[in-house]
Parts: structure tokens; sequence; C-alpha cells
């Protein structure tokens, strides 16, 4: 049998389960009423914080896009974000005022969007002291995509914490690094950040390996 | 914090599918044309992931034999799905052996005839009425989780011209972080479709294809009721830093 050979142990270990597609049907498994299936008591899904929440409340949105330009719409995202504080909150509860994590989607419908409606996270500090500049985890998952893309999304108003956080700056090309800053917009009064995903080809997507 | 003096086995992408894999026609457009950035610094972002023990689940959410029923009015044979009655369960344990308790792990499958329940699916095999296709649970204490279902049908699909998924059913597990989140399918031994199909060939290595196979288990199956299949999964190995800044 293979094993990795970057760790002391490596005889001993076994081997991650392989990744596969999410394939088409996704939601019927991870977003129920997008598949149009009834939801059940609790599911996780992309209303992230309620009116209580500490901290200031934000939407998210953005499409997907192909390597021809042509938009995604039928892709699962998951979100992970700090609160407020920059504290990541692991116990996922309906009740709390607010989750770490939320599941969206794109779909047929509409201009294809996916949305989260979330607070803005606070910086959160590195192992190596580092702070990074407010961010939100993101995974894609789709038909096409063989394993989950994991990207972050920035925030536009942040300039000064951008410029310096270690994770962007670790991207040799800083116009690659705008790929993942998400537009400022205000709409009736309420504060929404755009980031469109591009897969592939031009303007295309910073993804992480971690 | 408790999860700074901790990381995870680094991810061997060569064991994976890589993203641009040409006879799945779909990954073509799907894939991404630039190298992926590596972190080389760990962080909570990475280090942690959410843990469901508060999200409340139905007495059935594991049950698809009674989670779905169009006419919530029938009962009992008339009300059960058609189909191969099957167990599905197994350990979610990491690379290092050790189980992964309390860990979420949902599934997703077409029923016996193929078809999924999702509108986009139009293929002519027909719905069942008294099957959804969706389950979820958490592990126990000791990484085991388990599924009551229908051993789903294969399917063919716009790929090739005449191109069949094996019977699989799609699985979902979080493990103890968002490094360790993981989505795949349980293929069924010895399904002849397996070695045909360009959604599994996208894997590289025979014994990579091999951790997605779930194992007929006489043993766990119960007589005059239902057959088991026994689908183990592996996250990613959670170490200890011993010698971290210094």
């Amino acid at each position: 049998m293979k094993q990795p050979n970057s760790t002391p142990t490596a005889e001993l270990m076994l081997r991650e389960t392989a990744s596969q597609t999410a394939g088409p049907y996704v939601h019927i498994g991870l977003a129920l009423h997008v598949a149009g299936l009834p939801e059940r008591d609790e599911e996780i899904w992309s209303r992230m914080a309620t009116s209580e929440v500490e901290g200031e409340p934000i939407e998210v949105v953005g499409t997907v896009i192909d390597g021809n330009g042509d938009l995604v719409r039928d892709a699962l995202l998951e979100a992970w974000q700090a609160d407020a504080k920059g504290e990541y909150r692991p116990e996922f509860d309906l009740e709390q005022a607010f989750n770490s994590f939320g599941r969206t989607a794109t779909t047929a419908e509409g201009g294809s969007e996916w949305s989260l409606a979330t607070i803005k996270p606070g910086a959160v500090k590195r192992s190596d002291g580092k702070v990074m500049a407010p961010h939100i985890n993101l995974a894609i998952f789709a038909r096409g995509i063989n394993i989950h893309l994991q990207t972050r999304l920035y925030f536009e108003d942040e300039t000064e914490a951008n410029a310096a956080c270690p994770v962007l700056n670790a991207i040799e090309s800083p116009a690659r690094r705008q790929t993942l800053i998400a537009k400022r917009e205000e709409l009736d009064g309420k504060v929404r950040y755009r980031l469109d995903i591009r897969l592939q080809g031009e303007g295309e997507t910073v993804f992480f390996d971690f | 914090m408790a999860f700074d003096n901790k990381r995870f086995v680094e991810r061997d992408r060569n064991w994976h599918p890589p993203a641009y894999a040409p006879g799945y026609k779909t990954s073509v457009a799907r894939s991404p044309s630039q190298a992926l950035v590596s972190l080389q610094t760990a962080s909570a972002s990475e280090l942690t992931g959410p843990e469901f023990r508060k999200l409340r689940m139905g007495p059935h959410d594991n049950d698809l034999l009674l989670n779905f029923r169009e006419d919530p009015a029938l009962a009992g044979a008339a009300g059960l799905p058609v189909g191969e009655r099957i167990i599905m369960f197994g350990r979610v344990i990491d690379q290092l052996g050790k189980p992964v308790p309390n860990t979420l792990v949902e599934m997703w499958q077409a029923n016996a005839g193929g078809r999924y329940r999702h509108k986009k699916d139009a293929y002519l095999a027909p719905l069942d009425p008294n099957f959804g296709g969706v389950g979820r649970c958490l592990t126990d204490e000791a990484g085991w989780y388990r599924f009551r279902t229908i051993k789903p049908g294969p399917y063919p699909w716009g790929n090739g011209i005449n191109t069949w998924r094996p019977a699989h059913i799609h699985v979902s597990v979080m493990g103890p972080s968002i490094s360790t989140r993981l989505i795949t399918q349980m293929y069924f031994e010895g399904d002849p479709l397996i070695p045909l199909c360009p959604i599994v060939q996208t894997l590289n290595d025979q014994e990579a294809v091999e951790t997605m196979v779930g194992r007929l288990d006489m043993a766990r199956s119960r007589p005059m009721d239902c057959l088991a299949y026994r689908f183990d999964l592996v996250v990613r190995g959670e170490l200890q830093t011993y010698f971290e800044n210094q």
C-alpha cells in the first residue's frame, strides 16, 4: 500500500477516504428545500445570525462562474467564520444568535446567486501571532468538482487589515489577491458584500490547500 | 487555545481525484487552472469546525425506510419503499485509527430504480412515493454511524453516449474541523459498473477506489429483514505539535 511520505508515523497511517464530486443532486442531502423536498425540524442553512446578534449584520452574496464564463447553477457552499470578536463558535445551535457555520447554494432560479445572512467577522490571530484580516472561509462543492475547493472571502472596506494579512500576502500575484475581496454595496440601508467565484480562467479565484 | 497545538496530516492530492479529469466532462470547465495556494501556517480558521451535538434530529432522520411518505396517511407495509432493504453502517476514524465521535454524517441517494427525488432529475424511471433519499446522523462515542435504506439503482447520465453511474450513496462527513471535511460516494462491492464509471475513474489509484467500496457484512444483516453493508470513513489524522515557534 502506498503511504504518504511527510510524517514519521507514515507506515502506521491509514489512507484518507477518497473524495468524489457531490454531483448534481447534492441539494437532496444538504439543501432539501432547493431539491423540492420537505425540510426537517432543523436544517443547516444560510441564516447564520439573528437580529439579536452582537456585531454588524451583513449579507454576503455572489455567483459561481465556470471556465466558459457560464453560471454554475448547482453549487453548494459552506461557510465557516469567526464572530464579531474574532472567535470561532464550534457549537452549532439554532437557538443561538450566531453560528459560525452555514450553507448556501446556487440554483437555476433568478440570477443563480448564493447568499448568507451573517455578521462581519472579527480579525483572527494565527498561531504565529500574526493577525489575519476579517474573512469567511468558503468551501465549494458541485457537479464537476472532484474535491471541494477551499477559498476565503475578504472585505473591500478592510483595506489596512487586508494589506497586512499574512494569508493574502502569501499569494504571489497581487492581482490574484483581488479575487478574494468582496465588494461592498448598500441596499435599502443594509450592507451587502458581493464576491463572484470564478472556478477557472480569467480572474480565477484563488483556492487554498490546508 | 486548544486548537493551536494540533495539525492535520497533509492531504495527499495524488490520492484524491485531480480537479481536471477530462473523462468526467463537467470537470473540464470547473477545475482551477492555477495551482492551489498552500497555507503554510495553521490558524483557527482551518483547525476548527462545527460540532452538531445540539442539532435537533428527528427520530427517523437516519432511517430512509420510514422518513418519507408522499401520503402521510400511509402506514405499515403499504407505506414502505420498494427495493432491497439494507443497513449501511460503519465507523468514522482518522488516519491514526482514532474514532471520531459525535460527528455529522449525511447521505443522499436515488431510489431503487436510479431516480432522485430532485426537481431537476427527469429520468424516466419513476419516483417511489415512499422514498425521499436523504439521511443524517451523528456518530456515537466510538465513531459508529448507521442508516437504514434501500439499495439505490444505477442510472444513466449525459457524459458519454452510454454512461451509467454504478449504484452509489453520497456520503458527507465533517470530522473535527473544516480541514477534515469530506464528501465522497459509497459504491457497492462487486458492482461491475464501478470500473466503467468516469467519476470513479477520476482517481488514479485503484487502492484509493477501494476506500469507497462498501462491503457486504452478513454478520450485521438482519435475517428475514435486511442485508448490511459496511462503509468505514477515514478522515485526516490529527497530530499534536510539540515544537513550534521556538
